[in-house]
């Protein structure tokens, strides 16, 4: 490490009723991976948005590649060198991956576009850091994982020194994760200053140099990241000890809930996406998912939830063949759904967080009478799970689009587990929230399946598969390839399988 | 109860189309001086002819009544997502709907008559707009371009329909309804109104308005259409299903242009004449877009451009008809524009309050 490229002393960000930043201390060197972590709402998104110019400080000063004082706005920082990669992708659907990337700085002569230059530049890069994206694929046809990448790629197009990453692994599966560790790596060993926002634990000891924890706005320590525990580092988040995920008895399994028999589908490019899966779940039973990103778990959550049909094979709820149900006949059937991205399938953004609470239940009493809904029901059951689920802030009437991430989840959650569903469709359910809000999620888990839920868990998180699963189904490229019982799985194992490799000397 | 707070952003709006007016007609004296008539003069008959004269007045609400069917007919698949350029073609088929209904029940008693031409008003409209909501829902068509070109049809066809079946011979209009048909003037209850032609119609008009301001917020179906308009995606994983949802609205949209049949035909010509609308249905577009495509904003711009729309008769000795064309434009211009800057200032505040939470 050598003099710090990035340096911020007494950042204080004050908003109307909280201190988001306060007297905030950061340095970063040139050539190191900086971890930044700490529950959601301690301040790292606003130092961040702070540094990149898309937010501007009450006080401190800011010095930045030799820039000093702090930049107007996002564009004066990618100028001279910072790069962001959001959690939330700044992407346009329609557009390729070139397009996106090339935008607002269309390589041009005489006023035509020349993009054979910058796409091949673009298919270096990309081959060179093992991002492994198609240029001229259409954004809205990749999935969340392949969408950040291009993100990645954007950002390394532009020149940045300083790149920020705002919770990259929370989309990714784990050897996209090594490989996003390696182009890190590969950033750092180039000189360049990378941070890296994240919740999870063993990412900071796998990838970063240094950690810096905050919580409360405050920055709480600084350490170089051989010289701490997973365990003291989560203390120091949490102010507290945390229980690591205590796993349950397995509950006796109970009637067939869910049975899928040689179920084919085609993903949104009308390409093959589930082939010939047969899956079974009982009452009382929790089956994990394994697999990469893209390998059809999005398909198998959507079919089981009601939302994509299939072209052929059968599924059934509870023993009736579901064959041309539409999601309404699912939800009559019991059947929640808590969806891998909150604000498109999970919430309305717009709509009040009551409104969105009686979402999937506001066809039936106590919420409808006759043509008219019951204002007053839908607030009472609002308030209900509010206090039962922490949702803070406890607004029931603000938008849904306001809650912080860990709170809009603990939304989702409290409405698809309110009613106790008979089958509980869970994809990637701790997705991007905060380790309080993840055991919270993992107990309500637990507590559904003991009250005779049957929950399909699909998640790129393996320590959670295992933790939770009674079972745990291997998903790679579409098919079932391996299945485990509880106990006979481990992290190794499901990645040797998740990458198609499982067996090969069985 | 389901909605945040509106008092604040009520006063807001308030003071925003306030604003917008008075800064309109502060661009608008500019214009009326080239035109070298006194802008006092002219805004003073305006206002007191359109909204103080008894006659006026009248006529400003015999304006407003089809303008507030058309508005909600936007209105209405807006909350849903879509945009509705139908109403036009859509009032028309109402209309004429109407008449050919009116006519048929010819000799039975006048409140049969009506109510038999209220319906198919509705179901005339409602028709035309569910065409284009059956496209958009089983086939994708995009219902900007298929209401569009189904105004076209509509005209076309109505016109059709009339001048070779139904017409007065010499004439482009059926035969006129039965007498005992005909909408009570308001100034049958308020003889003041003597001369205008504003009827009870405009009764109808505020009660849909109603109807439909407690239907978009109390009932299940207008919490389905706000939800599928906000985020369809969401909507469906909750068991709303977007496109039977986008061919409801639709089709509730086309029905209420629809009723513009009942001002025109029951109410004020007691015929259907071809090419009567001259645009009403396009005026539907600029009042929801005033009326933030809440019914009560769609009532009070409806009032407002019916005003504009008589003004332009008040003041045509002392002025060009054109400069009430510009105040039009213009009034829009400045309200939009107003909203703007205050939503600039709403989604800062708000980022301040989502900081604060964090």
């Amino acid at each position: 490490m050598s003099a710090p490229s990035v340096e911020m002393r007494g950042v204080t960000k004050r908003f109307a009723r909280a201190l988001a930043n306060d007297r905030v201390d950061f340095t970063a060197g040139a050539g190191e991976v900086h971890a930044l972590v700490g529950e959601n709402g301690a301040g790292k998104s606003t130092l961040m948005r702070i540094l990149y110019g898309s937010m501007a400080p009450d006080a401190g000063e800011i010095r930045v590649l030799g820039h000093r004082g702090r930049f107007r706005n996002p564009s004066a920082a990618i100028a001279a060198g910072v790069g962001m990669v959001h959690q939330h992708f700044m992407l346009i659907g329609p557009m390729t991956v070139a397009e996106n990337i090339l935008l607002g700085e269309e390589p041009t002569r005489f006023g035509l576009l020349t993009p054979a230059a910058a796409l091949e530049e673009i298919r270096t890069l990309s081959t060179g850091h093992y991002l492994d994206v198609d240029p001229t694929a259409r954004i809205a046809d990749l999935g969340v994982g392949e969408q950040q990448r291009v993100e990645i790629l954007k950002v390394l197009f532009r020149g940045a020194r300083v790149v920020i990453l705002d919770e990259p692994t929370a989309v990714l599966a784990p050897q996209e994760c090594s490989g996003l560790f390696r182009i890190l790596r590969g950033l750092r060993d180039r000189g360049a200053t990378v941070i890296l926002i994240t919740h999870r634990l063993e990412e900071v000891r796998e990838v970063a140099d240094r950690v810096t924890v905050m919580r409360g706005g405050r920055v709480i320590a600084t350490h170089a990241v051989g010289d701490i525990t997973a365990r003291e580092l989560a203390r120091e988040m949490v102010g507290r000890e945390v229980a690591t995920i205590a796993p349950r008895d397995e509950s006796p399994a109970g009637n067939e809930v869910l049975r899928l028999d040689e179920v084919c589908s085609l993903n949104d490019r009308g390409l093959p996406a589930l082939d010939h899966v047969s899956l079974q779940l009982r009452a009382g039973q929790i089956v994990g998912v394994a697999g990469v990103e893209g390998n059809g778990q999005r398909e198998l959550a959507e079919i089981a939830a009601g939302l994509r049909s299939i072209t052929s094979g059968t599924v059934r709820v509870a023993g009736r063949d579901m064959g041309g149900a539409r999601r309404r006949d699912f939800i009559d059937r019991g059947v929640s759904f808590i969806p891998e991205d909150r604000l498109d399938r999970g919430l309305v953004g717009d709509f009040t967080l009551a409104a969105n609470l009686a979402l999937r239940r506001h066809r039936r009493p106590p919420f409808r009478r006759g043509a008219a809904l019951d204002p007053k029901a839908i607030a009472d059951a609002a308030r209900r799970l509010i206090a039962s689920h922490d949702i803070r802030p406890p607004a029931p009437f603000a938008p849904a689009r306001s809650f912080s991430g860990g709170n809009q989840q603990k939304a989702i959650v409290a409405r698809e587990l309110g009613d106790s569903p008979r089958l509980l469709i869970a994809a990637h359910p701790t997705r991007g929230v905060d380790v309080g809000a993840i055991e919270f999620i993992h107990e309500r888990l637990l507590d559904a399946r003991d009250r005779g839920s049957a929950v399909l868990l699909i998640s790129a998180e393996l320590p959670e598969l295992l933790a939770l699963s009674d079972r745990i189904v291997v998903l790679y490229r579409g098919r079932i390839v391996t299945e485990f019982k509880r106990g006979e799985a481990s992290a190794e194992l499901l990645g040797e399988w998740m990458l198609g490799g499982g067996g090969a000397d069985a | 109860m389901l909605e945040s707070s509106r008092r604040g952003e009520l006063i807001i709006g308030g003071a925003i189309v306030a604003g917008g007016i008075l800064s309109t007609l502060a661009i608008g004296s500019v214009c009326i001086v080239i035109a070298g008539a006194d802008p006092i003069r002219v805004y003073a008959r305006l206002i007191s002819e359109t909204l103080f004269a008894p006659y006026g007045l009248g006529q400003t609400l015999f304006k407003a009544t089809p303008l507030i069917f058309a508005g909600l007919a936007v209105a209405i698949p807006f909350r849903a997502g879509l945009f509705n350029i139908g109403a036009e073609g859509q009032l028309y088929l109402g209309a004429f709907s109407a008449a050919w209904v009116a006519g048929l029940l010819h000799p039975l008693p006048g409140f049969v008559i009506v109510a038999g031409a209220v319906l198919a008003a509705f179901a005339g409209g409602a028709l035309w707009g569910g065409v284009a909501g059956v496209m958009k829902s089983r086939f994708g068509a995009h219902e900007v371009i298929t209401t569009i070109m189904l105004n076209f049809v509509a005209i076309a066809l109505t016109g059709y329909l009339v001048v070779h079946y139904l017409a007065v011979p010499e004439t482009i209009h059926t035969a006129t309804i039965s007498e005992g048909a005909w909408l009570p003037r308001l100034s049958d209850i308020w003889p003041s109104l003597r001369g205008s032609s504003a009827n009870i119609a405009l009764f109808l008009a505020v009660a849909v308005a109603g109807v439909v301001l407690w239907g978009l917020w109390r009932s299940a179906l207008g919490y389905e259409i706000r939800a599928v308009g906000l985020g369809a995606r969401a909507a469906e994983a909750g068991g709303i299903r977007p496109g039977r949802t986008h061919l409801l609205a639709l089709t509730l949209g086309g029905g209420l242009a629809g009723l513009v049949g009942v001002n025109e035909v029951l109410g004020y010509r007691h015929y259907f004449e071809a090419n009567f609308s001259d645009g009403l249905g396009f005026m539907g577009i600029a009042v929801a877009l005033l009326g933030r495509n809440h019914p009560v904003g769609v009532v009070l711009a409806a009032v407002l451009f019916g005003a504009l729309s008589h003004g332009g008769l008040v003041v045509s000795d002392l002025v060009p008809k054109e400069i009430i064309g510009i105040l039009q434009g213009v009034v829009i211009l400045m309200i939009l524009a107003g909203r703007t800057v205050s939503r600039r200032v709403r989604i800062a505040r708000r980022k301040r309050a989502i900081g604060s939470a964090l």
